[in-house]
């Protein structure tokens, strides 16, 4: 099996076991009348998965490039950055401190700019600070947005 | 025979008759007054410069652009928010030229055609040329789309009053099978997204009975709600897409713009009458099919325009004929592509999906009786985007210079406030944390399926109109069983056959044209490699 192949097998296994479980939940729940649309969904559903899968497995699959290692680990600072702000630090932290934190370090770690030079670390909190400040006049001042209040703000 | 002698019976007729003489009785006139109420008159100059500027910048599709703005509707009335929303929906399609021309960067897909002659036109040194040539064919082609929107849904919708819920089912199935076949690159994959987002529609306590469904964990109890997904799904993904270039981003150079005087390029789109009635006349027809978006409409103007060019070999090296065809195409799209939204809830594009959305949050439920129950809303909405146009051009012209400048804005800045944007947008919907781990949940999960070939818009159609479905099911299934049973009820009858059979050649269409793309792939895999 090419690498090509398994990728394309792999995402396309994971939407058949999502087909055959909303299958499965819509047959086996009651009441019935409540399952009904869903029922009929899930037919479909599972039909153009197991296509799909067959599609994929055969090395049919041709329509996109899937993830390579390079473009996951570029992205994966970035993610663990934004599951934590969402997750936890916007409740534990407070919602404006979370978001400034991941704004900052979002920024931060994808800057092109030197991170040895005091000059762009100024450049990076002056842009933070302006973008947060936007934002809290636009969520909490304008709109009037109750956000959840951690430690912080 | 009996069949097709009902379908066309005189009855049909008569209704199709009175409808022409409501829309020829100018209704929308007296609603122009609700667009120069000092507010709405304020969203839409600010809907249409913000437009502009998140068109030109690459990276932030129409789609996501609409789909951030909802939230900012809440605080506003229906029309309101709607006048905001469509302004956003008008200009941010004409300020993708903006980076198409001087960056060699389409704004939006629906501005690719206009990056081969744009740019090249900007290298001579006529950007400024390029971009009046570009703003004002957008404003010509966008009025006479927003006009034939006007004109036809009034029609449309009348002639929708003959619908009952066996046939809104229909419809419903229709706008997610046209766009899940017509939008995705796999017919499959755009059916299966379709499927999925039907399916998270399902989510949560039925309305009926009151019965849990696929309840995994309680941030789900309340369903699935429109705009954290449609925010999760469009926003999210571009966000990792900007995140995978990592740091090594390089900076690209703007071309000068010499200024150009602006009254010559008003005589040259006089006297380039053709390339703009190619490119409005593709990019109705191309409005009014459900699914098909302004990037085919550009391209499909552009290549018709070449064909009909008595200096074919000029297209490509800085024609501004090419450019007039794209974007009078891209621009006269928006406003049929309303047609069969606010008349059948089948949206023509996927910025008209998410507007599906916007309509929905305020109550307003596109169909045959919209003109009747909601005519100051709608239109004055419309209305406003006929002004829109207007303000596009205007403000167009005048702030493309700062747009460019704007568009260059570091990607780490665009992802970083994208991503706060998309937070606090979620949360704002019903002030819930659950609503942005939805969010989040379906953009991270969106991004992969992208990268395997799925297709957002599909799936958000789906999530759209799936309750829609699910209702008209519900209700069709009750009258059914009170009568004949539900195979009578959903597939006899001539409207019902009709709308099977459309439902049928759509998924047809996408298989038969994906094998013949399947033929060709080798060839265009060589040419790719050659490049």
């Amino acid at each position: 099996m090419t690498s090509s192949r398994a990728q394309h097998v792999v995402p396309a296994g994971v939407v058949l076991a999502l087909a055959i479980l909303v299958a499965w939940l819509s047959f086996t729940q009651e009441p019935a009348d409540s399952f009904l649309f869903p029922r009929i969904i899930s037919v479909f559903f599972v039909a153009l998965a197991i296509w799909n899968f067959a599609r994929a497995a055969l090395g049919m699959a041709k329509v996109g490039g899937g993830i390579d290692m390079g473009t996951a680990g570029r992205i994966f600072p970035g993610l663990i950055i934004m599951s934590v702000t969402v997750f936890w630090a916007a409740k534990a932290l407070g919602f404006y401190v979370a978001c400034t934190l991941a704004f900052f370090l979002i920024f931060s770690l994808y800057d092109p700019a030197p991170h040895s030079q005091l000059g762009s670390w100024l450049r990076r909190i002056v842009v933070t600070v302006a973008f947060m400040a936007v934002i809290y006049a636009l969520f909490a001042m304008l709109l009037q947005v109750q956000t959840p209040r951690g430690i912080f703000l | 025979m009996k069949t097709f002698a009902s379908l066309f019976s005189l009855h049909s007729l008569a209704q199709i008759v009175v409808a022409w003489e409501g829309a020829s009785g100018l209704e929308f006139l007296g609603y122009f007054g609700g667009v120069f109420e000092p507010i709405a008159f304020m969203l839409l100059i600010g809907g249409t410069i913000g437009g502009l500027i998140l068109g030109a910048t690459p990276g932030l599709s129409p789609t996501m652009a609409v789909a951030l703005l909802i939230p900012f509707t809440f605080q506003l009335t229906p029309t309101q928010g709607l006048i905001l929303l469509g302004a956003a929906y008008t200009s941010t399609v004409a300020g993708g030229a903006v980076s198409a021309i001087l960056l060699k960067i389409p704004g939006a897909p629906a501005n690719i055609a206009t990056a081969l002659d744009g740019n090249a036109m900007a290298v001579k040194g006529e950007g400024a040329r390029a971009l009046h040539l570009s703003f004002l064919s957008s404003g010509i082609g966008g009025v006479i789309g927003v006009l034939l929107l006007i004109f036809l849904t009034p029609v449309l919708a009348k002639w929708a009053l003959a619908f009952g819920p066996s046939h809104l089912f229909w419809i419903a199935i229709l706008g997610v099978t046209v766009i899940g076949s017509l939008d995705s690159k796999s017919f499959v994959k755009g059916l299966l997204s379709g499927c999925i987002g039907l399916w998270l529609s399902t989510i949560g306590y039925d309305d009926i009975q009151g019965a849990e469904r696929f309840i995994f964990f309680d941030a789900l109890e309340g369903g699935i709600h429109i705009i954290p997904a449609l925010i999760g799904l469009f926003a999210i993904p571009q966000v990792m897409e900007m995140l995978a270039k990592g740091r090594n981003q390089t900076l690209i150079e703007q071309i000068d713009v010499p200024p150009h005087a602006f009254s010559d390029s008003a005589r040259e789109i006089g006297k380039s009458g053709k390339a703009l009635t190619i490119g409005t006349v593709i990019g109705s027809i191309v409005g009014l099919i459900p699914g098909v978006g302004g990037q085919i409409a550009g391209l499909v103007a552009y290549d018709q325009s070449r064909k009909m060019s008595k200096t074919p070999e000029k297209f490509g090296t800085g024609h501004a004929e090419g450019v007039i065809a794209a974007e009078s195409a891209n621009n006269a799209m928006v406003g049929p592509s309303l047609v069969p939204l606010l008349t059948l809830s089948i949206p023509g594009s996927p910025t008209a999906a998410v507007l599906l959305g916007g309509l929905l949050i305020h109550g307003i439920f596109p169909g045959s009786d919209i003109f009747t129950k909601h005519p100051e809303v709608v239109w004055t909405f419309i209305n406003s985007m006929l002004l829109g146009q207007i303000l596009m051009v205007v403000f167009g012209i005048a702030t493309a210079a700062y747009a460019a400048k704007i568009a260059r804005a570091p990607v780490p800045i665009m992802a970083a406030g994208v991503t706060v944007l998309a937070v606090f947008g979620a949360y704002s919907v019903q002030q819930s944390m659950g609503d942005v781990h939805i969010m989040f949940a379906l953009g991270v999960g969106m991004y992969v399926l992208q990268k395997f070939g799925f297709s957002a818009a599909p799936l958000v159609l789906g999530l759209i109109l799936g309750p829609l479905a699910g209702d008209y099911f519900v209700n069709g299934s009750m009258i059914a069983a009170a009568q004949d049973g539900p195979w009578v009820y959903f597939f006899t009858g001539a409207l019902n056959i009709v709308l099977i059979m459309l439902v049928l050649a759509s998924v047809a269409y996408s298989f038969w044209s994906n094998m013949l793309q399947g033929r060709s792939a080798p060839e265009q895999l060589k040419s790719e490699a050659a490049e």
